[in-house]
């Protein structure tokens, strides 16, 4: 109808009057489906970037840790009062460094040791780590008592909020944690350049604390690091040698369907399914230690098995069975065809498939909580039997503990596991381009 | 002996049998009748021959004196009687064992002069690195003493046996080096009944987590009746003071229920639509470097850990819906920061990947011949899709969306930071309720007794999960199979 209201010129006799078939309805209905598709891209890229920001802008500070440089002077009549520690060892461990890096401040700043007030509010300038610091420093090198050394100290963890400008200083000084005149030596500090952001090491080094400028990932990267070592050597041979079978040897039978239909369910369970099978069998019944890498990287093996199982399948079936009659046809024994022949040619898939998996491993959570990773471990795990925590745990720890640093830090850590997936991922990325074969 | 280095000694026979089967093997193919296998084929069924029983033979030997020297210890303790200063018999095991390894690590001088009483062996092994418990008796020494004596005997005897198996297989597989011997195929027999074991590991895992599962819900119901469990409304685990003796608490399993199936509906009510229209989008609409952008994108959000998902739902979404209540209502958050919105929101987010790429394949397999046939009748491309496409690709996109639910029932990280922790029934989305697996989390994590029913009742409730994604698994596999259209 439109169109002959658009066209008055054309005698309405010449055509026959075009039959109503509601296009402008259905062209409004067409564009309103479109829009629908593109608001739900949008809806689905928005969320990500929103994730992404929020981890992002709450995170990146945690790479940079405010410190500040003090002239400490190892004033023996303070490490050692009685002089005795060419006898008894236990007195480096056990002195009172913190007094000295607190004389070292308030003699920087000008304030009088005798003020009692003011030192106490001196003293939560730096982080009680550095006691261990100076420990370390002092049990090293015995000879450097009595001297003056420059040391970076840790400032404390709400200093440091207020150093990168998270603490809203407008407010009245009762109800934010930094005190006035902490703000003011703080500032003084800044402008001397003895106060300023490092990077922050110890987000990499530490391992629990309760204080959030001294807790770090240590831990649970060496955590994880053995849990994704012990889920390659196991899930990688035991994946390729069951698809191998699956795909290769086993006729069709009501066993393999069974098998078949059990690895497909296995890569459907809920993962916290497979830490309650960890603590019943690998804890509760061959009384494995808890919080260990081990049982850790068996649980995620476990986990893993039906995704590598998967990806190797597809990569086999993706190897032309012209290979595998050539090679029987020049004299080579099935199992010689398949190891010779037809697994080279399928590795670049198995490779990416197995980084993915890997990669799901290390991000995965729910399991490890059953089997008691949520410890505090402060010590460094020596071996996979010891306790240890994982990354993703550690995230978990973090993000339930209440103080703004620990946001921080918590953000910190996500956005490590995030670049550690994100390497994996590519990586596999990348070998499926360079390596894959077109038959 | 060590275990460790038993199989040391054993590899290095196996090593051995290798080199010299290799060698013979090949100094026997000089002749003209034709060797049946290579030499290096000789070689490794030497070195199967030697390994492989005496290695099986230390696996059960470990475990068989293992439970043995448990069992004997067991018979030597006193009988327990009322005032046994120690809760149970694992416990007071556990302690035997504590002392039997500090024993381990004693010098030969300081275990002739062993103290006699465990107020004075305490310190002692504690300074060799080995806490105690303060509640150790006496009486325990002298069965750690002789536990350290079975143990060492019995891994004496395990592996002088084992090296004997070795030698004796390596001897057995270096006669039978002949030049028309089947090495090649006695190896490759080996190594398929290795792939099969490997397989067979997929179906052990199966059982293990059924019967595992199964054994501690058995327990469970002893002391807590099935249908006070699923048919409970009340979920208030007490945490009874040990050996109070207090009330158990209840143990409901429809507050928990709901919570997951109210939080897994509202997750499905945001992705399903967004995860189908971006799949719609992508597959019939968008040109192809259109594609090639976003759908990586989507991705991303599949590779995103759960416990990020969490996180952001704690610290972003969850306030942000608090505040936004908030000054809707002007000063009334009736949206809580933990609540069913908010993790379902956030599930919905990461459910969304799931549902865009499994429809997506699901569309693009609809062939196209359909497509041209509606679109050459003369309707548009989106009553092609709605009319055509969707139907065709209806039981595979059916299927997905289950696969989809099992996953949002499943999920525990984000649900864990962002649903609450209290076990309500209520039908506001606004406020907190919780699921199955934050409660399994819950009553796992910290030190507890394993055999409590607040610990067992974990296990019934993952029984309860790994049942209803398994049938919802099936039924997706089920109505594929079904309902598909097979397009040649």
């Amino acid at each position: 109808m439109t169109d002959i209201a658009l066209n008055p010129a054309a005698p309405a006799s010449a055509r026959p009057a075009r039959r109503d078939i509601g296009l402008k309805r259905r062209y409004a209905a067409e564009r309103r489906f479109k829009l629908y598709g593109i608001t739900a891209i949008a809806i689905g890229i928005f969320f990500l970037l929103a994730l992404l920001f929020s981890v992002f802008s709450n995170g990146y500070t945690a790479f940079w840790q405010t410190e500040v440089r003090l002239a400490i002077n190892l004033d023996p009549k303070i490490i050692d009062p009685d002089n005795k520690r060419a006898s008894d060892p236990n007195v480096l461990l056990t002195a009172n460094y913190p007094i000295l890096a607190r004389n070292a401040l308030a003699e920087k700043l000008g304030v009088p040791t005798t003020d009692k007030p003011a030192m106490r509010e001196l003293g939560k300038l730096f982080s009680e780590g550095v006691r261990g610091q100076l420990r370390e420093l002092v049990a090293g090198n015995p000879s450097l008592i009595g001297t003056t050394q420059d040391v970076w100290v840790l400032t404390g963890a709400d200093i440091d909020s207020a150093f990168k400008g998270q603490i809203d200083l407008g407010v009245d000084q009762e109800r934010r944690k930094v005190s006035d005149r902490q703000v003011e030596w703080m500032n003084k500090l800044k402008s001397e350049g003895a106060m300023a952001q490092r990077f922050n090491t110890g987000l990499f080094t530490y391992g629990a604390s309760s204080r959030p400028e001294t807790s770090g990932l240590g831990v649970a990267l060496i955590g994880s690091l053995y849990m994704m070592l012990i889920v390659l050597c196991l899930s990688l041979p035991i994946g390729v040698a069951a698809s191998i079978y699956l795909e290769e040897y086993a006729k069709k039978s009501r066993l393999t369907d069974i098998i078949e239909v059990n690895i497909n369910n296995l890569a459907a369970v809920p993962s916290i399914v497979f830490g309650l099978l960890g603590l019943a069998v690998f804890i509760n019944f061959f009384h494995m230690p808890r919080s260990a890498s081990l049982v850790g990287g068996l649980v995620l093996t476990l986990m893993t098995l039906p995704t590598i199982i998967i990806a190797t399948r597809a990569a086999l079936r993706a190897v032309p069975p012209s290979i595998r009659a050539a090679a029987l046809g020049v004299g080579a024994s099935k199992t010689q065809m398949v190891f010779h022949h037809v697994l080279p040619l399928a590795a670049p898939g198995i490779l990416t498939g197995t980084i993915i998996g890997l990669a799901h491993a290390l991000g995965e959570t729910a399991p490890l909580l059953l089997i008691g990773m949520v410890a505090f471990v402060a010590n460094n795990p020596v071996t996979p039997l010891d306790p240890s925590t994982a990354l993703p745990v550690q995230i978990y720890m973090w993000a339930n503990e209440a103080e703004r640093a620990f946001v921080e830090r918590t953000s910190g850590a996500i956005i490590v596991l995030l670049i550690f997936l994100a390497v994996m991922n590519i990586t596999a990325i990348i070998l499926r381009r360079r390596f894959e074969r077109r038959w | 002996m060590s275990t460790l280095m038993v199989l040391v000694i054993v590899i290095a026979i196996g090593a051995a049998g290798y080199f010299i089967g290799r060698q013979r093997a090949a100094a026997k193919a000089g002749g003209n009748i034709k060797p049946h296998s290579l030499p290096h084929y000789h070689g490794w069924w030497v070195f199967l021959a030697a390994t492989l029983p005496a290695v099986l033979f230390i696996a059960i030997w470990t475990a068989g004196t293992g439970i043995y020297l448990e069992r004997s210890a067991i018979a030597e303790l006193p009988t327990r009687t009322a005032d046994t200063v120690i809760a149970s018999q694992s416990l007071e095991l556990g302690m035997v064992s504590g002392i039997a390894r500090g024993l381990d690590k004693l010098s030969d001088a300081e275990r002739a002069s062993l103290p006699q009483t465990f107020a004075e062996l305490r310190p002692l092994l504690a300074s060799k690195g080995v806490a105690l418990a303060t509640e150790g008796q006496d009486y325990m020494i002298p069965i750690a003493v002789e536990w350290n004596r079975n143990t060492s005997r019995a891994s004496n005897i395990g592996g002088f046996v084992a090296i004997a198996l070795a030698l004796a297989g390596a001897i057995f597989g270096l006669s039978g080096v002949h030049v028309r011997a089947r090495a090649r195929n006695n190896v490759e027999r080996v190594i398929l009944g290795a792939l099969i074991a490997a397989s067979g590991i997929a179906i052990l895992t199966t059982i293990g987590i059924i019967l595992s599962m199964l054994f501690q819900t058995i327990t469970f119901f002893q002391s807590v009746s099935p249908s006070t469990f699923f048919f409970g409304t009340v979920w208030d685990p007490r945490f009874a003071a040990a050996g109070s003796g207090g009330s158990q608490g209840q143990f409901g399993l429809i507050p928990l229920l709901a919570g997951t199936l109210y939080i897994a509906l509202v997750a499905m009510l945001f992705a399903v639509p967004v995860g189908l229209f971006a799949a719609i989008y992508m597959a019939e609409y968008a040109s192809r470097s259109v594609r090639s952008v976003v759908k990586p994108m989507l991705e991303v959000l599949a590779g995103i850990p759960t416990i990020v998902y969490g996180f952001f739902a704690l610290v972003t979404v969850g306030p942000f819906l608090r505040d936004l209540s908030a000054a809707l209502s002007g000063g009334y958050a009736f949206i809580q920061a933990q609540s069913v919105l908010t993790a379902g929101i956030v599930m919905g987010v990461m459910l969304i990947p799931f549902v865009s790429s499994l429809s997506d394949d699901i569309i693009t397999a609809v062939p196209g011949s359909l497509r041209d046939g509606s679109l050459g009748l003369g309707s548009t491309k989106s009553e092609t899709i709605r009319r055509v496409v969707l139907p065709a690709a209806l039981p595979g996109i059916v299927g997905a969306l289950l696969l989809t639910a099992s996953r949002a029932i499943g999920e525990t990280m984000i649900v864990v930071l962002a649903a609450g922790v209290a076990a309500n029934l209520n039908i506001n989305p606004f406020e907190a309720m919780t699921t199955i697996t934050v409660k399994i989390v819950n009553q796992l994590t910290g030190d507890l007794e394993f055999n409590s029913p607040q610990t067992l009742v974990a296990f019934a409730l993952g029984l309860t999960l790994f049942f209803i994604t398994l049938a919802m698994n099936i039924f997706a596999l089920y109505i594929v199979r079904k309902y598909r259209e097979q397009y040649e």
